[in-house]
């Protein structure tokens, strides 16, 4: 069974003329048009025959495979009024990807064939671009049994995660590793050891100090990460790190990569791009798990993302409801959202001032997050399905809460300008965002 | 009396944009001055046998209290009464809050009244914020989680100051649960901003890691109060030897290591503490009763303290405060 869900529609015809095609995948980077017939690239040069199709002029525009998000709450079933599979993939459309995977920690968890059965069957009605469902790893994400991961992969899952929680058991862990080999499909982890993060609201450092809240201290999250590593080598099985922040993770994660274990990691453009100094606003939407951490952490990230090491960006896009975040921050949940805002935000942070080049950053949101999860990655290619983002570099906009799809809009960017605007999307041979 | 208008205008000016008293980080030296300076004001008033001053005449101050307390809610209630403001007091228990009312709907149901001041106790840091986001009062804070007592920091510098004439250039040790401690994150910032010298000194569970960022020492050794000139007295509060938050192996051990004796002090350090003191336990009855405890004092400066922060935050408004004083002064 496919692993990536959603509602089909009429292929496109279209003609996109004169953009800087971008793909780091396929090794592309020149001025062409394309163009995509019955939502299958059929041509790529400097001039192509419009053949009747819609014409999109993209003059200074740049054409990359749209993005692919590894991590996305889309709160169903069970918080719909936070989000649903319309809205969030409506959101996802609008930051330019072309699939998401979407986690399992909702009411109830995605732990059953049952459960994850009706999410396929919502998803190919109304999911506006690609979704993959992941599974959790152990029942209710209690950590104590197995899911029955060989079903859940027969019914569709795109991989196993108990995220939102760690797999405290470092046997289950090796259990998990050991039984999901069957399935093809990978397993994703939130490394948090609990006894070390108990009563954390914040990066545990100087800022909590005089603030006064309780500190994450980054070891909860490499001790784990030390752990998971240490058993995916054990069982030379590949393993992917979720939503990374610390420094000493992505020295974890580099160490065993050179010694060959087959392991992955991702990076939120919060953590990519903030600090816990941001926490000195109280404002709840700079509240996650895990915390925005040091400058040295957010430098590791962002050179690990240069690298290589973290090869993937992933929103960790969780909505909540505004009287859930209009409240004391330690009293607010931990989550921001993310995927209207993660091109922009990144771009604006890190490709303008220089500190990551706009190619690095383009398969990093696309190829990158894909290969993780063992997914073709999108590509611009003659015979490819069309998954395709038209990018504005020189667009300016302004982030407010009525420009969301998303049903939530606790953005830690609310009220900013940033630089860099998704015009286009195609997703699945299918227009599904123009701007 | 002392004519507070004419020592206003001996007073560095309060910039136009303080509309609140929330953390200590909010204010600058001058801002300090002007409150302590306006605090001694208030002093001679409370001599006389008529206490009660017109300033605040027409004003109403809420308290609205989270959290139990006894001196500073009462510190609060009778600096506003004195200034003649009109006072509500409001605890949390037997208020909507028992019924599942958030902090938002709580403070707008209040700020529908229209008052000058909310004052806000609650067990969240951040709590102040949310409620001047919410009303168009002037908000102070009476301690916020473990984030900050302003009020409690400027009345400890008082006292200090008047006891020894200046604050610049002495040694304090903060002694005790620094960790889990409002006030100690207060007083920190508000002794180094007026050029004191502060170590903190206690257990290293209890000591959060990267505090001397915010400008003080650190020493787990009791023996490190004798270079002071102030021992500030934390209290320590038994449930943090509950399990599961242990942090210390015992009380006992506690107050054996780091308990505040006659033996470990010099003469002339002179003992404060923001109470309520655990005789025994932190603090040494010996120590509490001693002539160089200023704990009393400490109270006695609240009042004081209190009343120049409602006056200060307050004469900037619409209402013609400095001809309500002048009158009086008349």
């Amino acid at each position: 069974m496919a692993v990536l869900h959603f509602r089909e529609g009429r292929p496109e015809d279209l003609v996109l003329r004169g953009a800087r095609v971008l793909d780091p995948v396929s090794g592309i980077d020149a001025k062409l048009s394309v163009r995509v017939d019955q939502g299958v690239i059929t041509q790529l040069g400097e001039s192509v025959q419009p053949n009747g199709h819609q014409i999109v002029e993209a003059d200074g525009l740049v054409l990359a495979p749209a993005f692919v998000d590894p991590h996305v709450h889309l709160r169903t079933p069970g918080r719909e009024d936070e989000e649903s599979i319309a809205t969030g993939t409506a959101a996802a459309a609008a930051g330019g990807y072309c699939a998401i995977l979407a986690m399992p920690n909702t009411e109830p968890v995605v732990d059953s064939a049952a459960v994850l059965g009706a999410l396929v069957e919502r998803a190919s009605q109304e999911a506006n671009v690609p979704v993959g469902f992941l599974a959790a790893i152990s029942k209710g994400q209690e950590g104590r049994e197995l899911t029955e991961m060989a079903d859940l992969a027969a019914a569709g899952a795109a991989g196993f995660t108990d995220d939102g929680r760690p797999v405290v058991s470092a046997g289950l862990m090796r259990r998990a590793l050991q039984y999901h080999s069957l399935t093809g499909r990978r397993i994703a982890v939130h490394c948090e050891e609990p006894t070390l993060s108990r009563g954390g609201h914040m990066h545990e450092g100087p800022v909590s100090a005089e603030l006064g809240f309780g500190g994450y201290p980054s070891v909860a999250e490499s001790l784990m990460v030390g752990r998971d590593l240490a058993i995916a080598a054990y069982e030379g099985q590949p393993l992917h790190l979720m939503h990374l922040s610390a420094s000493e993770s992505v020295e974890l994660l580099q160490h065993a990569q050179a010694a060959g274990v087959r392991a992955t990691g991702e990076a939120t453009p919060h953590h990519l791009c903030l600090t816990d100094e941001a926490v000195r606003s109280l404002d709840p939407n700079v509240k996650m798990n895990p915390p925005l951490r040091a400058e040295q952490d957010r430098a590791a990230l962002v050179d690990g993302l240069r690298t290589g090491v973290v090869s993937a960006v992933a929103t960790d896009h969780a909505p909540h409801a505004r009287h859930e975040k209009e409240v004391p921050f330690e009293e607010a949940p931990f989550g921001v959202t993310g995927l209207e805002t993660a091109f922009s935000a990144l771009y604006t942070h890190l490709v303008e001032p220089g500190l990551v080049s706009l190619e690095t950053l383009l398969e990093r949101m696309s190829a990158g997050p894909a290969r993780a999860y063992g997914l073709e990655p999108p590509r611009i290619a003659v015979g490819a399905r069309a998954n395709l983002v038209l990018l504005d570099s020189r667009a300016d906009w302004r982030v407010t809460e009525d420009g969301f799809r998303s049903r939530s809009s606790n953005s830690w960017l609310l009220g900013r300008t940033l630089s860099g605007r998704v015009r286009l999307t195609v997703a699945a041979g299918r227009v599904v965002h123009e701007a | 009396m002392t004519d507070i208008r004419l020592v206003r205008e001996e007073l560095p000016p309060r910039p136009p944009g303080r509309r609140h008293l929330i953390s200590i980080a909010d204010l600058t030296r001058d801002d300090v001055e002007r409150l302590l300076a306006t605090a001694r004001s208030f002093e001679s008033a409370l001599e006389r046998e008529m206490k009660k001053l017109p300033t605040l005449r027409g004003r109403t101050v809420v308290n609205l209290f989270f959290e139990s307390s006894t001196r500073t809610s009462s510190s609060f209630e009778l600096a506003a009464k004195r200034l003649s403001a009109d006072v509500m007091s409001i605890k949390a228990s037997g208020s909507a809050v028992d019924k599942g009312e958030s902090l938002k709907d709580t403070a707008l149901t209040l700020g529908a009244y229209g008052p000058d001041v909310i004052v806000i106790r609650h067990a969240h840091i951040g709590a102040p914020q949310l409620v001047a986001a919410v009303t168009s009062a002037h908000v102070v804070n009476a301690g916020d989680g473990k984030h900050q007592h302003p009020t409690q920091a400027l009345l400890d510098l008082y006292t200090i100051e008047q006891e020894f004439g200046r604050i610049e250039g002495l040694h304090v040790a903060i002694v005790g649960d620094v960790l889990h401690s409002r006030v100690a994150r207060s007083d920190i910032q508000a002794l180094a901003l007026c050029g004191a010298r502060v170590t903190l000194v206690g257990p290293p569970t209890l000591i959060p890691r990267g505090i001397e960022a915010m400008g003080c020492d650190i020493s787990y050794d009791i023996g490190a109060l004798r270079d002071a000139d102030v021992v500030y007295v934390l209290r320590m509060q038994r449930e943090r030897m509950e399990e599961g938050e242990a942090y210390m192996p015992s009380l006992r051990e506690y107050t054996a290591r780091w308990g505040v004796t006659p033996e470990r002090l010099r003469p002339g350090q002179r003992v404060m503490h923001p109470g309520p003191m655990n005789r025994g336990v932190e603090i040494d009855p010996r120590v509490a009763d001693a002539q160089e405890a200023l704990i009393e004092q400490q109270v006695r400066s609240g009042l004081v303290v209190r009343m120049a922060v409602l006056y200060d935050l307050l004469t900037h408004g619409p209402v013609a405060v400095e001809a309500a004083v002048a009158e009086e002064v008349a």
